[in-house]
């Protein structure tokens, strides 16, 4: 297995949590080679997630841009309600066959907790969830959501309570517990085999809107473009693409209120080469290498680390990253609202963003595929807020 | 190359007991004190101390350990700062082992030759890095070794025997830490019952002495795990003295 991507990825861990790397790839290895495997992952996304997703031809607000034809691959519309429920069945269903008993899962803005509550309760297991206290606060939808699925929720207050410091805790859970525990970690980071695991179980993403792209409008689409937090949905939508060379891949991450406040989560952007959580990755920290809080209006981007595959590629050139911040994101989220019917993630929205930014200087020939990949219902009441403050704001 | 620490567990053994080895935050409960209390370990018998780095996310850290780093890194204790300490001590204690115990990040932050030259400036005989396991060492072994500064490879309840004669391959001036539990670092009222037996097959392979850790808070528990290791390491309790206003000491 491949646990290094160029410079960045590894197993940076503590010995204890060796062993279980070691069972956890061999297990994985073994299932990629077993038909029966991928049979019934298919058939779970399928028939409880409502996989296909479909590919969305976003006509007003191309035609209001005047430019490029935006095509949605719509996440949204799987059940729980974006992306992150592909993995979670995949790595539940490894659970299962490995003989584990037990789920925990870290969570920041509480959809891979969701997905992971859902999965335990579809498999009969139980599930514990690691969320920084500061994220139950202001995601409390989500942390009832995971309670109702039978899940138990653990709310983390030190540190930055956020989501690095929730995934501190699920390694703690994990060291103590791993001889009968699964820790599903809800994107492509950590330690080998998750960024390869993760990315493989959400690579239905870009192999079912390949195949869609080239059945509807008989061609590739010219650019693929996702957001990245740790990175998961944009991995699936490349994966899809990484061997098309014509398709450009573009990643983009939160830059809050701007790169130069330093309040951001833009780690291939404005972070530095370290090591945490398993990997070595771009991370924001300080000059001492203390990591650093990071800060986004959208929680399912705001960890300071991003998944090693994305900075080899990068440094590759394979793929762009560029930046969105808060007010743009905001924009995009509206625009997709009024034009389209569809209320995105505050995520999908910086992915949907920077389409906004491409589509007006392209020919209308031209397709930019965006991975829409959440609903915004979770985010209600953080654009309202946002809205408020902006309002008073301006009227200062 | 100076063999403080082999030295530390000949000398333990000639006098018929295993080495005490004291872990402390560095920076706790202040930066002063941390630095007496490092003394005050000394004078009370630790053959090698253990200069814990305060790190943002102590992930394998229980609760006292981290509540430390915390506070120590509230009051701006960083690894540099550290090694500057280190170096104090050096002058200080020139007989005693100093191990550095770190996460990754810091010492990678620092960059890696930047951070060997400095550690072998400061007389700093081995560095522990928590989250570096035997499959990525490499890359700062390749700076520590010729500069003669030694690495502790960890041992947990679950690494095989052949992982173990790997970890040991090649160190010198160091000893194997063996973590006695599956879990994070602070007191257990009760050791696990296959310790002894893990500990006597560690001991079978290798060529470096074996300390054990991780759960360990009082004298008779460190004398009773040396009927079966060379050395104990006591970390939490000894930091939860501090925290409780009390000087580090062993009960």
């Amino acid at each position: 297995m491949n646990a290094h991507y160029g410079i960045y990825g590894g197993q940076y861990v503590a010995e204890t949590l060796m062993a279980p790397l070691r069972e956890l790839e061999a297990a994985y290895e073994a299932a990629k080679q077993d038909p029966s495997f991928s049979q019934e992952f298919n058939e779970i996304l399928r028939d409880y997630v409502g996989r296909e997703s479909p590919i969305t031809f976003a006509k007003r607000l191309s035609e209001h841009l005047g430019g490029a034809r935006i095509l949605l691959k719509r996440e949204d519309l799987n059940h729980t309600g974006a992306h992150k429920v592909n993995n979670t069945i995949g790595q539940a269903l490894l659970a299962r066959r490995m003989g584990k008993k037990r789920l925990i899962a870290e969570t920041g803005a509480g959809m891979h907790g969701v997905a992971t509550a859902t999965v335990a309760a579809l498999f009969g297991m139980p599930c514990e969830v690691y969320m920084g206290a500061i994220d139950v606060e202001r995601q409390a939808p989500n942390v009832e959501r995971m309670k109702m699925l039978g899940a138990k929720v653990n709310a983390v207050s030190e540190g930055s309570a956020t989501l690095k410091d929730a995934m501190n805790e699920a390694l703690r859970d994990w060291v103590a517990n791993c001889d009968d525990t699964f820790y599903v970690i809800g994107t492509v980071a950590g330690p080998a085999p998750y960024p390869e695991m993760v990315r493989d179980f959400q690579s239905v993403i870009g192999v079912e809107a390949r195949r869609q792209c080239l059945e509807k409008y008989g061609r590739l689409p010219d650019e693929a473009i996702a957001c990245v937090g740790g990175g998961s949905n944009a991995m699936g939508l490349f994966a899809g693409f990484i061997d098309d060379p014509e398709v450009k891949l573009v990643g983009v991450e939160a830059g809050g209120k701007g790169i130069a406040s330093g309040e951001h989560a833009a780690s291939i952007n404005g972070g530095r080469l370290g090591v945490l959580h398993g990997a070595k990755t771009m991370l924001l920290q300080t000059d001492d290498g203390n990591i650093l809080d990071t800060y986004s209006v959208s929680a399912g981007l705001d960890y300071p680390g991003v998944g090693p595959e994305h900075c080899h590629l990068h440094d590759t050139g394979r793929a762009e990253y560029t930046v969105v911040d808060d007010d743009e994101a905001i924009a995009a989220f509206d625009a997709l609202c009024r034009f389209e019917g569809i209320i995105p993630a505050l995520e999908s929205s910086h992915a949907l963003a920077e389409a906004i930014r491409r589509a007006p200087g392209m020919d209308k020939d031209k397709i930019l595929l965006v991975n829409l990949s959440g609903r915004g219902d979770k985010d209600m009441e953080n654009i309202m807020r946002y809205k408020k403050a902006h309002a008073s704001a301006s009227n200062v | 190359m100076k063999q403080r620490i082999t030295n530390a567990f000949a000398k333990a053994k000639a006098e018929n007991r295993g080495a005490f080895i004291a872990y402390l935050t560095m920076g706790f409960p202040t930066p002063d004190a941390s630095e007496q209390a490092v003394d005050d370990v000394i004078a009370g018998g630790a053959d090698i101390v253990e200069l814990g780095v305060p790190f943002s996310d102590p992930f394998a850290d229980g609760g006292v350990i981290r509540s430390a780093a915390y506070e120590a890194l509230r009051q701006g204790t960083t690894l540099d700062w550290t090694i500057a300490l280190a170096k104090r001590l050096r002058a200080r204690h020139p007989d005693t082992g100093i191990v550095l115990f770190s996460y990754y990040n810091l010492i990678f932050s620092k960059g890696l030759e930047a951070f060997a030259d400095a550690a072998a400036d400061a007389g700093i005989d081995a560095v522990l890095a928590v989250d570096l396991p035997l499959e990525e060492r490499d890359e700062l072994l390749e700076f520590l070794k010729p500069r003669g500064v030694g690495y502790i490879p960890l041992i947990a309840p679950n690494t095989p025997i052949e992982r173990v004669v790997e970890s040991e391959a090649g160190l010198e001036n160091s000893f194997l830490y063996v973590i006695t539990v599956k879990g994070t670092t602070g007191a257990r009222t009760e050791l696990p019952p296959d310790l002894t037996a893990r500990l006597d097959a560690i001991r079978a392979v290798a060529h470096i002495p074996v300390a054990a850790g991780f759960g360990i808070s009082t004298k008779a528990q460190g004398e009773e795990v040396c009927r079966h290791a060379d050395g104990f390491i006591v970390g939490s309790a000894l930091v939860k003295c501090l925290a409780d206003g009390k000087k580090p000491c062993l009960s």
